[in-house]
């Protein structure tokens, strides 16, 4: 039964969400052996047909798509098509998955074992199970879990075992098949493997999605993988890959299942494990290879309290009620379906949509703990350059604030309101005593102190350690205020209270930061909407038909959102400072470790206030961005080289910095920022300005207002 | 030898062909013999009887007559329809809910000069007010009338028609042939725009075989020949045509033409546009016909495929010449039993392929199978019972096959009896790779029989709360399983979501096998018990449902045609261009509309 909306954004404060039930509870007090060997029966989808994991393979090599592949493939390399069918069965070995019920009873045992020593408990959401066994039922399942941690995989099999659920088939990255004996195991338990980059493999594609969508016909088993692609080290959700979820729906659109069932998952995390790894590789520590002995090393966390886990099942998405409208499905009556051919322009924007929605709804049932909101108080008053941190009860009465405000943005929140906020936030503060410290009833960051061993840089380096980390717990809820964050730095930039101005510039920062943030493409007016909506509502602001007033107590409110985009801005600034400054002849390659020196330097000199720019996952998304914008560009044929705009990127640089909506430096020149048809940057003269407004009326969302 | 063939022939013909009464169908005032607002003849219907059983009445059909002891528990577990929810139809039309007819004075005149019979009696105009979709009966059982023609004409041969279709451009009348009357495509309803005066054309005096040309093997008929008199006809003279659409008790040579029929029996006999000659048509430009009969023509693009499937909108089919054939020595029923309607599909495919269908092979899934079950009429002895439970263990038990997957494909192969006997073991060898089991000569023979039948029990249904109707598209072989299974889930998805508080039957057939696709044919019902409106539910999981088709690649039509239900599609179906050419036949060749049933286009 899968809804037909994936989100309701008008009324944050009325979505009901499900109870959560502790699944370790039971574990602690029964057998772990008699679980892991109990009777398991899980219901299947009412359309299978029944096969072992080893039938696939032949049913993949057989198939009409991959034959059609491999006869093309060997025509076109000059290679008999025996060498060619060898190569994909090669291949299909290397990739499938090899599903067996003893060592998925193997993991439940061990696992058990271990989540009992890591978490307290692991909560799951009882009435989202009901529906995903409905839905399995009756549709192929396709599992849409979040990533934040290696855990998340292993932590989706153990539940649904646990609620006698099929065990899915997972897409695993290729690099857990380097560890030996794990790597088996996970392939024994579900997995199956794809390498990180096969773009121009024309025969690897075709066995990859030949494998998956013979299991998602067939319901084989509900299969799962990860939306965002990749561990998410900031715990940001990251921009929705779109290859694996093309894969997944085209059954859909050919004709070839009724409907398929979307299942987005929420699994939050109150202490990652990887939390100083990812900070590490933020700031340029390259990620350890996985190995087997990395893992035995890292069992030190076993001996760490990593609090609670939430896992919210979401309301299954029914593709077809979604197409409905959209993707017009004659286009595959004039060819044969197994000929494969690129997804049209329909299709694709169809597709990208989906997966924005998908995860904008994992985002929106990810359980925040208090913690979280005191990340981003933490954060603020260390940002501000308060060394003494802030005393307890400043800290209480403050959480307690930010708590109510984002509740009414309709945060779902973990507060337990029946113990007295500052019991919540002491127990808070101690479950994270690797990142705060408590001196004389003051709360500041664990950041070290000054060093006479240390170099300059090693200290800042280490500072920014723990400050992304912190951030990354910030993080998890900047969803929640990303919308009114916009538009309370777009209301301080605009140069009147006009609605209008004011969306102008908001329109310009949703622009900037639409690959920083999960902010829907082409979605613009709606974001814009929901965000006044949600500061009316709150009463921070008063909207009348022209014009948008910020009320008294709303100034409290709307700063406190617009520092939230302080570091964000000041990160994007000084990456368009870099370029505007960098020599000729710079590769895509060399960006980040040469941004990361340039911002080091002036981190030293004190001149910015957040380290957390040194992140590089902020770097990239600001290159993105800028190359989205065709502020830069990436020459053909040399090594990735980026060819800047200075004009654009310095004029780019200065807008951002002083928040204002149009740089001073080019106005008088006569000179303006826009957005061309393709959505490029472009630098505009004002009688020509004045001309396409004229001509194109109110179609242009205008990236940098008039004045 | 010769003799026995003659013999064979002639029960064949006796035992097929439904029990007939020429000059009852001579009759002008069809609705004395065939109900006005069901299915078919009078004496006919299911009924529940005395005891509670249901039965066939009449006659005329080997079912007439008999006790349908599954039926009740079918309909019961099927529709949750009971005895005690009953929406019985009103018996008699109350003539004053019929409009007063509005005449053309000066054409009916004309008529009256030419002497051609007219009528303006509300039972005749009625009766010719509509074909068999649901929305035109339904309204009729609770006794509504819309708007119905405002005159009948019977001419009795091609000069009268030519004669009335001049009257009707002189004096600007509409006029809407009527044939059969067994339209499913809204055809026949007057458009509710039309302001002048209707005249319903009613061909069904134009009945005679004018000759049968035995050298080259062709008859020429006149156009409003009902489909059984015609192949009786020719019997007589040791032919048939072949040609047997479902509804050939009622429907006429004309109506065929117009709109593209097809016959059961098209593997052997072909379809109606490789059955025609020669047609000739009369419209208000002039007549229209070829100079000669040469089989086959290369005269640029051929003007019969302007006339076939114009559904009434060009003109009237007066006369035509098609193929006969001699009525084949001997005819053999068969079926076989598939574990699933996958393997069923399979198995049809390759039939295709090998190009060795018998003259008709029809798969139906699992639902219809256990239909057909409960549409057993009574065994008359413990031994056919005893038989039928050990086919039964045969079936489930030893070789395992699911009763709630498995189908039934039906066959009837023709011709001499030695290649019949010869097709038939390639059929079943064939049959037998995909794990098809022969299952004996009386099931295919009761599921050709239901053909006939299943249209009367939509009245039987309607008297209990059940509405339901069937429609068919043609689709490629690589699409067949995705269209079953998506348009019958998809009737099913639209029922629940429009509310419809019981589960409804959602089942289909493939019906027809070529080279490079199938025709299937859905039957979708529902017991509309607590709806308000249920005919508007209906139209919606239909149309929802024709959508879906179009999205797996099927056609608006195989056979049915367009008429004005499906007008809205026919653009994406043959493009702008397309579109445009059928249009500017239209308004070179009837420039006034007189012909203006406003289907098709």
């Amino acid at each position: 039964m899968a809804s037909r909306a994936v989100y309701v954004h008008r009324d944050p404060m009325l979505k009901k969400r499900d109870d959560f039930e502790d699944i370790l509870e039971e574990r602690r007090h029964s057998s772990d052996l008699r679980y892991a060997l109990k009777c398991y029966t899980p219901v299947l989808y009412k359309g299978l047909s029944p096969c072992r994991a080893s039938e696939l393979k032949s049913m993949v090599l057989q198939s009409d798509q991959l034959q059609y592949v491999i006869n093309q493939v060997s025509k076109e390399m000059g290679r008999t098509a025996e060498e060619v069918q060898a190569e994909a069965s090669t291949i299909l070995d290397e990739m499938a998955h090899r599903l067996q019920i003893s060592t998925v009873r193997f993991f439940a045992f061990t696992l058990s074992k271990i989540f009992k020593t890591l978490f307290r408990s692991i909560c799951v959401n009882e009435e989202g199970i009901q529906r995903l066994q409905q839905a399995i039922h009756e549709h192929p399942v396709i599992l849409l879990p979040s990533h934040r941690s290696y855990m998340d995989f292993l932590l989706m099999s153990y539940v649904l075992y646990t609620y006698d659920l099929s065990v899915p088939v997972i897409a695993a990255g290729m690099d857990f098949m380097g560890m030996k004996i794990v790597g088996e195991m996970l392939r024994m338990s579900g997995a199956f493997f794809i390498r990180r980059s096969f773009g121009g493999d024309k025969l690897y594609w075709a066995v990859f999605s030949e494998y998956v969508q013979i299991m998602v016909k067939s319901g084989f088993a509900p299969v799962e993988f990860f939306l965002e692609g990749t561990r998410s080290r900031t715990a940001k959700s990251l921009t929705p890959k779109l290859g694996l979820l093309n894969i997944v729906i085209d059954p859909f659109l050919k004709g070839e299942v009724f409907d398929i069932s979307l299942v987005p998952v929420s699994i939050s995390y109150e202490r990652v494990l990887e939390e100083a790894l990812y900070a590490r590789e933020l700031l340029g520590v390259p990620k350890p290879k996985e190995s087997t002995s990395g893992l035995f090393k890292a069992r030190k966390v076993l001996s760490e309290d990593y609090g609670s886990i939430h896992i919210y099942f979401g309301q299954p998405v029914s593709v077809r009620a979604l197409a409905e409208g959209k993707v017009n499905r004659c286009q595959f009556n004039l060819t044969p379906r197994h000929i494969p051919r690129k997804p049209g322009e329909e299709i694709q924007s169809f597709v990208n949509d989906l997966a924005y929605r998908l995860v904008r709804s994992q985002e929106e049932n990810m359980v925040l703990t208090p913690w979280v909101l005191l990340a981003f108080l933490l954060l603020q008053n260390q940002a501000v350059g308060n060394e003494r941190g802030m005393s307890l009860d400043e800290l209480t009465e403050q959480a307690a604030w930010v708590r109510d405000l984002s509740r009414q943005f309709g945060a779902f929140l973990h507060w337990p309101d029946q113990l007295p906020p500052s019991k919540v936030v002491s127990s808070s503060l101690s479950l994270h005593r690797g990142l705060v410290r408590i001196s004389d009833g003051r709360v500041q960051l664990a950041l070290e102190m000054p060093h006479s061993a240390m170099t300059s840089e090693e200290e800042l380096l280490n500072r920014a350690v723990i400050i992304l980390s912190c951030a990354s717990y910030r993080n998890q809820a900047l969803h929640l205020f990303i919308r009114p964050a916009l538009l309370a730095v777009a209301i301080q930039a605009a140069s009147s209270n006009k609605k209008q101005e004011v969306y102008n510039s908001f329109s310009f920062l949703w622009n900037m930061f639409s690959n920083e943030f999960i902010l829907c493409p082409g979605a613009a007016v709606q974001d814009f909407e929901e965000a006044c909506y949600l500061l009316v509502k709150s009463g921070a602001l008063q909207i009348s038909q022209q014009e948008i007033l910020v009320s008294g107590r709303g100034h409290r409110t709307l700063a406190f959102l617009a520092n939230i985009l302080d570091p964000f801005l000041e990160g994007y600034q000084m990456v368009c400072r870099f370029l505007y400054e960098a020599t000729e002849g710079l590769t895509e390659k060399q960006f980040v470790p040469a941004v990361r020196k340039f911002i080091i330097k002036h981190l030293l000199t004190g001149r910015l206030r957040y380290a957390e720019v040194l992140s590089s996952d902020l770097q990239k998304n600001a290159l993105a961005a800028l190359l989205r914008l065709g502020a830069v560009q990436k020459l053909k044929g040399c090594q990735g080289a980026l060819k800047v705009n200075k004009v654009i990127v310095n004029s780019l640089e200065d807008t951002l910095g002083k928040k204002q909506a149009v740089s001073r430096s080019l106005n008088t020149h006569g000179l303006f920022l826009d957005l061309d048809k393709n959505s490029k940057l472009i630098l505009v003269s004002v009688s020509q300005r004045r001309k396409a407004a004229h001509s194109e009326g109110s179609r242009r969302s205008t990236l940098i207002p008039t004045r | 030898c010769k003799h026995r063939s003659h013999i064979s022939k002639y029960i064949f013909v006796v035992s097929w062909y439904m029990i007939f009464n020429l000059t009852e169908l001579l009759l002008f005032h069809r609705q004395e013999i065939m109900k006005w607002n069901g299915w078919g003849y009078n004496d006919s219907k299911f009924i529940y009887n005395k005891n509670g059983q249901a039965e066939f009445t009449g006659k005329r059909y080997r079912l007439s007559g008999m006790i349908i002891p599954g039926l009740r528990d079918w309909m019961e577990s099927t529709f949750g329809a009971t005895v005690q929810h009953k929406t019985p139809a009103t018996p008699v039309l109350n003539t004053s809910a019929v409009q007063p007819p509005t005449l053309n004075e000066a054409f009916v005149e004309g008529i009256k000069s030419t002497g051609i019979p007219f009528s303006h009696d509300p039972e005749d105009r009625v009766f010719r007010s509509h074909g068999h979709c649901l929305h035109e009966i339904f309204p009729l059982r609770e006794g509504k009338v819309g708007r119905v023609p405002d005159m009948v004409v019977w001419p009795k041969c091609h000069n009268d028609v030519v004669k009335t279709v001049e009257l009707a451009c002189k004096h600007n009348v509409c006029l809407i042939p009527f044939g059969g009357g067994t339209s499913v495509s809204s055809a026949l309803e007057c458009p509710p725009e039309e302001t002048r005066s209707i005249v319903s054309l009613d061909t069904s005096q134009m009945n005679r075989v004018l000759w049968i040309d035995e050298k080259n093997l062709t008859a020429h008929v006149e156009a409003g020949i009902i489909g059984q008199d015609l192949e009786r006809l020719l019997n007589e003279s040791g032919y048939c045509t072949g040609h047997e659409p479902d509804s050939m008790e009622f429907s006429s040579l004309g109506g065929w033409v117009a709109t593209r029929a097809s016959g059961m029996k098209k593997n052997i006999y072909g379809n109606i546009e490789d059955l025609v000659v020669h047609i000739k048509m009369v419209t208000p430009r002039g007549v229209i016909e070829k100079s000669c009969q040469g089989p086959r023509m290369s005269t640029g693009p051929d003007v019969h495929h302007f006339i076939l499937g114009s559904e009434g909108t060009l003109g009237v089919v007066t006369e035509v010449t098609m193929k006969i054939r001699p009525v084949p020595e001997y005819q053999k029923y068969g079926s076989v039993v598939f574990p699933n309607f996958e393997q069923g599909v399979a198995c049809l495919r390759e039939v295709a392929r090998q190009r060795c269908a018998p003259a008709s092979i029809r798969l139906m899934d699992n639902e219809q199978f256990q239909f057909g079950h409960a549409l057993k009429p009574q065994v008359s002895s413990i031994f056919t019972s005893f038989l039928d439970g050990l086919k039964k263990f045969y079936i489930t038990k030893f070789k395992g096959f699911d009763p709630s997957r498995l189908c039934v494909a039906t066959l009837l192969f023709e011709g001499d009896r030695e290649k019949v006997l010869q097709h038939e073991k390639q059929v079943y060898d064939i049959a037998a790779k995909f794990g098809g089991l022969a299952a004996g000569e009386d099931n295919g023979q009761r599921g050709y029989m239901l053909t006939f039948v299943i249209a009367y029990l939509r009245d039987l249904g309607m008297d209990y709360f059940v509405i339901g109707e069937s429609f068919e598209t043609s689709v490629p072989w690589d699409r067949v399983l995705d269209i079953c299974r998506n348009v019958k889930a998809r009737i099913v998805q639209e029922c629940k979501d429009r509310g419809v508080q019981f589960q409804p039957l959602s089942t289909c057939r493939v019906t027809q096998t070529y080279d490079a696709g199938a025709c299937v044919y859905f039957y979708f019902a529902f017991n509309y018990r607590g709806l308000s409106d249920p005919l508007h539910v209906y139209a919606q999981v239909e149309h929802a449902a024709r959508e879906e088709i179009l999205a797996n690649g099927g056609s608006l039509s195989h056979h049915h045609g367009v008429g004005k239900l499906r007008k809205e599609w026919m653009r994406e179906t043959v493009s702008d261009v397309g579109l445009g050419m059928l249009k500017s036949v239209k308004d070179y060749v009837d420039p006034n509309n007189i012909f203006g049933n406003r289907n098709l286009l």
